[in-house]
């Protein structure tokens, strides 16, 4: 399991790496997507991979999940959440601004950089 | 427990609302409630920094949850001062916006109190991750202000620094990640405890944590290679709120001194002083390009931009030589960069209203109104911000350069210092007699602008009789200064206020 998570992880911050590193806002958008994912998942193995344990710690138990990952991914989960869905926005609002979807404000045909 | 330490986080975490939703159609009385909750907060920070000097730190625990378990705010001589430093200029900038700029776009009011709540969060929290949540709280409200006025040039803009900001804190959620797995916590004190145990096989780890958040703040700092985000943001953003920006990159050294001096200071064993060897060198390369960017700069805003950049790499070098001289003459410089930069911003957007056509370029335009008063507020700002005797540059930087003497790094950091002081003076100068020497040879040319406004000049002056304050009362602040960084040398006092702390006892309601 250990393996089949690091991969995921690995494999979801190359593709977040490259695909913000595009010229396009829409890939960059997809990209920082990918990050967050990437970031959640790490941070939830971060409290060690223990399967069908409770996640709270009672004294009778021996052994049990580390809760607060799960609690901080949330957390995490809600704010790149919010934070894609503006980056969507702002990226249609310079679109249609400057007519070009170019990170750098490059003009596209017919667009009109100063 | 006291709980005049969460004030400057509810307050205008309150007044933001209620601007959106009670005062939404009616400016003055956004005004008001903005003015008055940021006054509010200012005399509240004021009350706090009192209680911070004469006292030990003061912990604040949320919901009554025992540290290190529950959301802590810690207050200390920094995090008081940093507060009143943000609803001080928080204040000015505001009486400088509610002249015009506040109309130019919508909800400016709500999103600068939202910042402000960010802002003094970051400040007082004693939580690696509640340091996170109030990174993103005040990134999210900076983002709408960065925008605010649009333009395509400013959404432009504006996607770059939403984009590198998103990366950043993906690195932040890794690098908090990666220290919760080989210490089990994140509460700042008690990490500062923990990080000495950890074992040998977790080393990598925690130094892999301790330097990627190095980075997350670097990228807040601007420094060198990281400041790419900076002067297209700063120059596309509005005057008012690149002005209150000043305090944004400040929020970046403010984390890694609290960071590198509590969790991997002195007591940190094999990590301590993680910072060290990487800060210094990248702090002396963003001097150089902030000031080679000063010179280069072809208008006032790029200028400024740039000599932003250049004074953040001044200051973490100062704060990366790790001792308690240098961190004071650091602190000192950080107080003084923050109001000149904001100042400079401000006077900028002032000589741009009235140049027309011509806004902030460095080329000779035709004179403009006011154009004696607005010479004698950027000479002024010019010196301070060049480090020129007698204002607080001057002082600051002589702080500094006094400090690091013995240190290791000290001629290098001499040798910086002084050399981009050299073409930062090059730079104003420039800049100084195209905008305002050369004009007044030439006719005067149409008046732009018909009605001076007052308010946004006063807004100058008193950011200006801040730095004059400031180089005025030198000795006292010092004084503060250099108990400040005793304070953050040698943690002990904020690790026992965090952890030594019993939770109030449950009274009837």
């Amino acid at each position: 399991m250990e393996y089949l998570v690091a991969t995921a992880v690995g494999t979801l911050t190359a593709v977040g790496i490259y695909m913000i590193l595009r010229g396009r806002t829409f890939p960059v958008v997809l990209g920082t997507a990918l990050l967050s994912y990437a970031v959640n998942v790490l941070l939830f193995s971060m409290g060690r991979l223990v399967i069908d344990r409770p996640p709270i710690l009672l004294l009778e138990l021996e052994h049990y999940t580390d809760p607060l990952p799960q609690a901080l991914v949330l957390t995490a989960i809600v704010i790149s959440f919010g934070m894609t869905a503006l980056v969507v926005v702002l990226a249609l609002r310079a679109y249609l601004e400057s007519g070009s979807d170019h990170v750098d404000g490059e003009a596209a045909e017919g667009g009109n950089r100063e | 427990m006291n709980h005049w330490i969460l004030v400057p986080i509810i307050l205008p975490s309150l007044a933001a609302p209620l601007i959106v939703l009670a005062a939404r159609q009616d400016i003055v009385l956004q005004r008001c409630f903005s003015i008055s909750s940021t006054a509010g907060m200012l005399a509240v920070s004021l009350f706090l920094l009192g209680q911070a000097i004469s006292g030990p730190p003061q912990l604040y625990e949320l919901g009554n949850w025992p540290s290190p378990f529950g959301i802590v705010m810690v207050l200390d001589r920094l995090s008081a001062m940093m507060v009143t430093l943000t609803s001080l200029l928080a204040l000015l900038v505001l009486l400088y916006a509610i002249q015009a700029w506040d109309t130019r776009g919508r909800h400016f009011h709500a999103l600068f109190q939202f910042q402000l709540m960010g802002l003094a969060g970051a400040f007082l929290t004693g939580d690696l991750f509640n340091l996170f949540v109030f990174f993103e709280v005040l990134l999210i409200a900076s983002y709408g202000l960065m925008l605010h006025g649009a333009g395509a040039e400013r959404l432009s803009a504006g996607f770059q620094y939403v984009v590198i900001n998103l990366a950043g804190s993906t690195l932040f959620l890794v690098a908090v990640g990666t220290i919760y797995a080989v210490t089990g916590t994140v509460n700042m004190a008690d990490l500062a405890v923990r990080v000495p145990l950890v074992p040998e096989a977790d080393q990598g780890l925690l130094r892999t944590g301790g330097l990627l958040l190095l980075v997350v703040f670097a990228i807040k700092g601007a420094l060198v290679p990281l400041h790419f985000w900076l002067p297209r943001t700063y120059a596309a953003a509005s005057a008012p709120v690149a002005a209150l920006f000043a305090i944004m990159t400040k929020v970046g050294a403010y984390s890694i001194i609290r960071v590198f001096t509590l969790i991997f200071g002195d007591g940190a064993g094999e990590v301590a002083w993680l910072a060290q060897p990487w800060l210094i060198p990248a702090a002396l390369a963003t001097m150089t390009l902030g000031m080679i960017g000063v010179v280069a700069a072809r208008s006032l805003r790029w200028l400024i931009c740039f000599a932003t950049v250049g004074s953040m790499g001044t200051l973490l070098a100062a704060i990366g030589v790790f001792n308690s001289e240098a961190l004071a003459g650091g602190l000192y410089y950080l107080l003084h960069s923050t109001l000149i930069v904001a100042v400079l911003f401000l006077i900028a957007d002032q000589v741009a209203q009235r140049r027309g056509d011509h806004g902030d370029s460095l080329a000779s335009a035709s004179s403009y109104p006011q154009m004696g008063l607005l010479a004698g507020f950027f000479f002024l700002a010019a010196i301070a911000m060049v480090g020129m005797p007698p204002l607080s540059g001057f002082v600051g930087k002589l702080l500094i350069l006094d400090s690091v003497r013995a240190s290791s790094y000290g001629p290098w950091i001499w040798a910086f210092v002084l050399g981009t002081s050299v073409l930062a003076l090059l730079g104003f100068a420039r800049a100084g007699s195209q905008l305002f020497w050369k004009p007044s040879a030439l006719p005067a040319g149409e008046a732009v602008q018909e009605e001076v406004a007052l308010l946004p000049l006063i807004a100058i002056a008193l950011l200006l009789s801040g730095i004059v304050a400031l180089t005025a009362f030198s000795g006292p602040v010092t004084a503060f200064l250099y108990a400040t960084a005793d304070q953050l040398i040698d943690p002990a006092d904020y690790i026992a206020a965090v952890l030594n702390s019993r939770p109030v006892p449950a009274q009837g309601l």
